[in-house]
């Protein structure tokens, strides 16, 4: 079990585990409810966790100490922590959907066939990151999996709901991108003042739901 | 409350102090001060907790004028601040005077210079940091860097009675001067060095990289021997980190900074040692650099050695003080 911590850097140490939500999550939570001396920060992803020390370790050593710990914690009985499912309204017009069209295409669908089996699936969030608050989610249906594109847009506006290959994402940010976008959200993913700045965090389930472009602009801020 | 004047604000200067903690899991970098112990002596230099928010000047052509009485101290690359006609060197507590303009020049050499001053940056806090995060745009002075005009608010600075000009004491020299004509940077290997070809490895770490344009706060990109992998796949993304060095499919490697995403999918050849990581803070565009491979007992040896010196460093400025 401890060759499957791999060192990064001299501070911390990436526990690679099978790409499955649970797993990561299960590894989340042992670490956390575990006391690891020297711990600053446990960061998931899609089939590791990262493990960072406030100083350099030996990574034997540590891998170690992180699996008594694990085994040591206190199993005290605690409330599951229930999935929540957020619903992300889209906007699916041409407007707010450059993309669409093309992915359509594609995929051999006609565009409102395309934004049916989008809004019709089941996502779950399977890790957080590229800009703060960016979700990847799993659950695309194969059929509207899309390459992305060949050139980057030099910005995508926030909010966009895209398909790069087989996973899906929403920009939390306006930044460059090169994923496929095939509608947008007025919700917003990341407000570093709210209390929990990131909208969406793994495990979370996701579902869309088609808004038009006048729900859209009167979306409340 | 007293500010600091933006005269001139240089290319890219930000506030910033040692970083967010505890977001990355929400995808929000950890930032700060690119030379995270450079922010930490320079602090401790003025009289400040070390993670008081200071200010980064990328590249200088900066200049701040001072409302009131302060202490200022500055750490990093080759520049020759001036308040008037006299040079200001790196390294100490200077004393400077209300209505006084701090003048910075371009760079000699290196990229950055990180300046405290007594009483620190008074700015909220954000996720637990007044870093400016540019990209997400909050944090610092409204998200974004400083421009001509700002006026940057500072906390309350102690009693300055009995400073001299120019303090007759200093920093050790290798914390306050950090550029270097030749980087050579120490390396721990990385989870994909197995994954490299023999060639791209001893090219690695025998010959000199250049750092590209494409150099910010986010990573320094580098041009020299094309490092190929032996079996180029696709990976899913992993936690990454400053100091990693990620290699994308066309070989020119990346050495991320504090800025840097919190997951990569790239290789990683390897892994800046964290006490090296101010001189990584130090390359620009055109700079040569090399690595050299340490085990991770000497990275470690390196950096408790750093902190046990830092701490010494505190003891004294403390006793200086009382």
């Amino acid at each position: 079990m401890a060759r499957e911590f791999i060192p990064l850097g001299d501070s911390a140490l990436v526990w690679r585990l099978p790409d499955s939500l649970a797993k990561v999550r299960a590894a989340t939570e042992k670490l956390t409810a575990a006391e690891i001396a020297g711990l600053e920060e446990i960061v998931p992803a899609f089939a590791s966790v990262g493990i960072f020390f406030s100083s350099p370790i030996d990574p034997e050593a540590s891998a170690r100490e992180i699996l008594a710990a694990m085994k040591r914690r206190r199993r005290r009985a605690r409330p599951a922590i229930k999935p929540r499912t957020i619903e992300i309204p889209v906007c699916y017009e041409s407007n707010f959907a450059p993309d669409l069209e093309a992915v359509a295409n594609h995929c051999g669908l006609s565009p409102n066939e395309l934004i049916d089996r989008h809004r019709k699936a089941h996502y779950q969030v399977r890790c957080v990151g590229f800009t703060p608050g960016f979700p990847y989610l799993s659950g695309l249906p194969k059929e509207l999996a899309m390459p992305r594109r060949a050139t980057p847009r030099t910005r995508v506006p926030a909010g966009s709901v895209a398909i790069g290959g087989s996973q899906t994402g929403i920009y939390s940010l306006p930044s460059p991108g090169g994923w496929n976008l095939i509608g947008r959200t007025p919700l917003c993913l990341f407000d570093p003042q709210r209390e929990r700045p990131a909208l969406l965090r793994i495990g979370d389930r996701v579902r869309f739901r088609a808004i038009n472009a006048e729900q859209f602009e009167q979306w409340p801020a | 409350m007293a500010s600091l004047k933006v005269l001139r604000a240089g290319p890219l200067s930000t506030i910033q102090d040692l970083g967010r903690r505890g977001h990355r899991g929400d995808g929000v970098p950890l930032g700060g001060a690119l030379d995270l112990h450079a922010a930490r002596v320079a602090n401790l230099l003025v009289g400040n907790p070390e993670n008081s928010a200071l200010i980064e000047v990328p590249l200088g052509n900066a200049s701040f004028q001072f409302e009131d009485e302060r202490l200022i101290a500055w750490c990093g690359g080759e520049f020759k601040p001036q308040l008037g006609p006299e040079n200001i060197p790196a390294g100490r507590p200077i004393r400077v005077q209300s209505g006084e303009e701090l003048i910075i020049g371009p760079a000699g050499r290196g990229c950055r210079l990180w300046l405290a001053i007594s009483g620190g940056i008074d700015l909220p806090v954000i996720l637990g940091s007044r870093s400016t995060d540019l990209r997400a745009a909050f944090g610092g002075v409204e998200g974004r860097a400083l421009r001509a005009r700002d006026e940057v608010a500072l906390g309350t600075s102690a009693s300055l009675s009995t400073s001299a000009r120019i303090s007759s004491w200093s920093a050790p020299v290798e914390w306050s001067r950090t550029s270097s004509a030749h980087p050579m940077l120490r390396v721990v290997r990385g989870a994909e060095w197995e994954e490299f070809t023999d060639a791209g490895r001893t090219a690695f770490l025998n010959t000199p990289f250049t750092v590209s344009p494409q150099c910010d706060r986010m990573g320094a990109r580098l041009e020299g021997v094309k490092l190929e992998q032996n079996q180029p796949n696709e990976r899913l993304s992993e936690p990454v980190a400053p100091g990693t060095i990620q290699v994308p499919n066309d070989g020119a490697p990346i050495i991320l900074l504090g800025d840097c995403q919190t997951i990569g999918g790239y290789p990683k050849i390897a892994h800046v040692i964290t006490v090296d990581l101010p001189f990584a803070a130090q390359l620009r565009p055109d700079d040569v650099v090399r690595f050299r491979e340490v085990s991770r007992a000497e990275a470690a040896a390196l950096f408790c050695a750093r902190e046990r010196d830092l701490e010494r460093f505190r003891i004294g400025l403390q006793l200086r003080s009382s």
